[in-house]
């Protein structure tokens, strides 16, 4: 079986694709890759399906040699890429002799970077997705994130495959926003006109103890206009939610499925990608859109990726 | 604020692509069984385009595919689903039993929940053990049953500052909800015990121990048979 050994595990490497619907009914959120789009485009590159299994680096990458010859594309934050010591260029595929030895650093640009390989990374399945859910220990490689001296398994490719680059013009439309756009959440009334204005008005800036749960916000407290009983209820992706330090917490991928605190916004599905790639103390602000902007600047991002010229030859 | 009739359904937007849907205004078995009626005809007949249902105390999160659908649209397909519910039936509840070890380090907060009661230790596990619970719905982590039916005289305020990792198994209570963690994760409940019994287990069918709709009932058991089944 061939596989890629992992010389150096890097901060934090975990198996990643995109994530597990369906099972909120047993408290299973979705999981999956922080940076989808980063994702999907790397699968494309090497001829994969978009959800098919990555490795997901988290601000600073790992070294990881291939017992196989394999087509590598390197997605998401330049984490300075190399192969056998010569620098490699990102959003491209790579062809790589058996033996190669794939190397990152420290990132010199977001949080997240992707190794995406033709055939996958093959691991067994959990609820239908070989995503890691970090906090329960369940799925992608042994349910946690990659060690030195793990062997991890790379899946078989059958279709054809043909070298290919992200277009410069695609690369700078997907660019990571420092402007995060939100709708209104469910308790967006349960909170002053003041400090709606002050989510909008004010920069946030990343806490240290943000993870793949949760993204957790520094800045001027928010304060709800009173204080009211909440009764927990289902939550989504990229709910902000106010707990009473005031201090918002986006729900991410590896979020929660239920929670009883206020929610002052949700982050519109366009920008979920770029929440994944902020770092600890980098700066976020937000800009109130309504939800019919929301979904057509989805429906925007979507034709994107759906076009032919997002992808050279 | 507070109604217990049953008010029509509300909708509310909660995101681009997730609908709430609440059938209740307060936590009452009445509004949880409503719940649990629109989950089952949801799994059972679905909707195109949905995509997860996060069902809640009186409430459930609907996540749909807005690519496909949008809230109007969803709204206007779940009417028919909301008018069957009066009438739809619900399968008589599965029985689980949690043998848990009260007190001693599996349960730190045993006697802090017996002072705060002024009540004796042997009280608060004779009171958390004795009625049949009912499982509201699973969430915050993977088969985590949020239970309704605590007896009035245990709710208990959670801890000021939340323990960063609860071990496995602990059995919980947070204001006027009880639960036992299936993993070890944070959480600001007062633990009274532990049980020896996995909770989620990925070769189990189904994985999750308990199910929306299930009744529990607490057994205590000694240190001696948590061991045995421990090892088990």
């Amino acid at each position: 079986m061939s596989a890629i050994l992992v010389q150096a595990p890097g901060l934090f490497t975990t198996v990643q694709d995109l994530g597990r619907e369906g099972f909120g009914p047993i408290g299973v959120s979705a999981s999956g890759a922080a940076d989808p789009m980063s994702l999907r485009i790397g699968n494309r590159l090497v001829g994969n399906p978009d959800g098919v299994a990555a490795l997901e680096m988290t601000l600073v990458g790992g070294a990881f040699r291939f017992e196989r010859a394999a087509v590598i594309a390197v997605t998401g934050s330049d984490f300075g890429p190399s192969l056998d010591g010569v620098a490699l260029p990102m959003w491209t595929s790579i062809e790589i002799r058996e033996g190669g030895t794939v190397k990152f650093g420290a990132s010199r640009s977001g949080a997240r970077a992707y190794l995406c390989i033709r055939g996958g990374i093959a691991v067994e399945p959990f609820l239908g997705s070989a995503s890691t859910h970090v906090l329960s220990g369940l799925g992608g490689f042994e349910g946690r994130a990659l060690r030195k001296g793990d062997r991890v398994k790379l899946g078989a490719a059958n279709s054809p495959f043909r070298k290919s680059a992200l277009s410069p013009k695609a690369l700078e439309s997907l660019q990571p926003r420092k402007v995060i756009r939100v709708t209104d959440g469910p308790q967006s009334d349960w909170f002053a006109e003041s400090s709606r204005k002050a989510l909008c008005g004010n920069t946030f800036r990343i806490s240290e103890q943000s993870n793949r749960m949760g993204i957790r916000l520094e800045g001027p407290p928010i304060q709800l206009e009173a204080s009211r009983e909440m009764i927990t209820e289902g939550v989504s992706l990229g709910a902000i939610q106010v707990p009473p330090s005031g201090h918002p917490i986006i729900l991410f991928v590896e979020q929660q499925t239920t929670g009883g605190y206020p929610k002052i916004a949700n982050v519109i599905s366009a920008d979920v990608h770029s929440l994944g790639q902020f770092r600890p103390r980098d700066e976020i602000r937000f800009e109130r859109v309504e939800m019919s902007e929301a979904r057509s600047l989805l429906i925007q991002q979507e034709a994107l990726l759906a076009s032919r010229e997002l992808i050279q030859e | 604020m507070r109604k217990s009739i049953a008010s029509e359904p509300q909708f509310r937007a909660a995101s681009d692509q997730s609908l709430l849907v609440y059938l209740g205004e307060e936590i009452a078995l009445e509004n949880h069984q409503r719940v649990l009626k629109l989950l089952r005809l949801l799994q059972s007949e679905p909707i195109d385009g949905i995509r997860n249902l996060h069902p809640a105390y009186s409430s459930l999160l609907i996540k749909f595919d807005p690519l496909r659908l949008d809230h109007d649209e969803l709204q206007s397909k779940l009417i028919p689903y909301l008018g069957r519910l009066d009438r739809e039936p619900l399968p008589a509840p599965r029985e689980v039993e949690i043998p848990v070890c009260y007190g001693g380090e599996f349960g730190p907060d045993l006697t802090d929940v017996a002072q705060m009661h002024g009540m004796t230790a042997a009280q608060v596990i004779e009171l958390h053990s004795s009625p049949i619970y009912v499982v509201y719905f699973l969430g915050f982590a993977p088969g985590f049953g949020y239970l309704g039916g605590l007896p009035a005289a245990l709710p208990s305020a959670r801890l000021e500052t939340p323990r960063a990792k609860v071990p496995q198994g602990s059995v919980g209570i947070g204001g006027n909800q009880t639960g036992v963690y299936p993993f070890s994760t944070p959480g600001g409940w007062r633990l009274i015990g532990r049980t020896p019994v996995a909770m989620f287990r990925r070769d189990a069918n189904p994985m999750s121990l308990l199910q929306i709709g299930d009744h529990v009932r607490f057994r205590a058991i000694s240190e001696g048979e948590f061991t045995d089944l421990a090892g088990r």
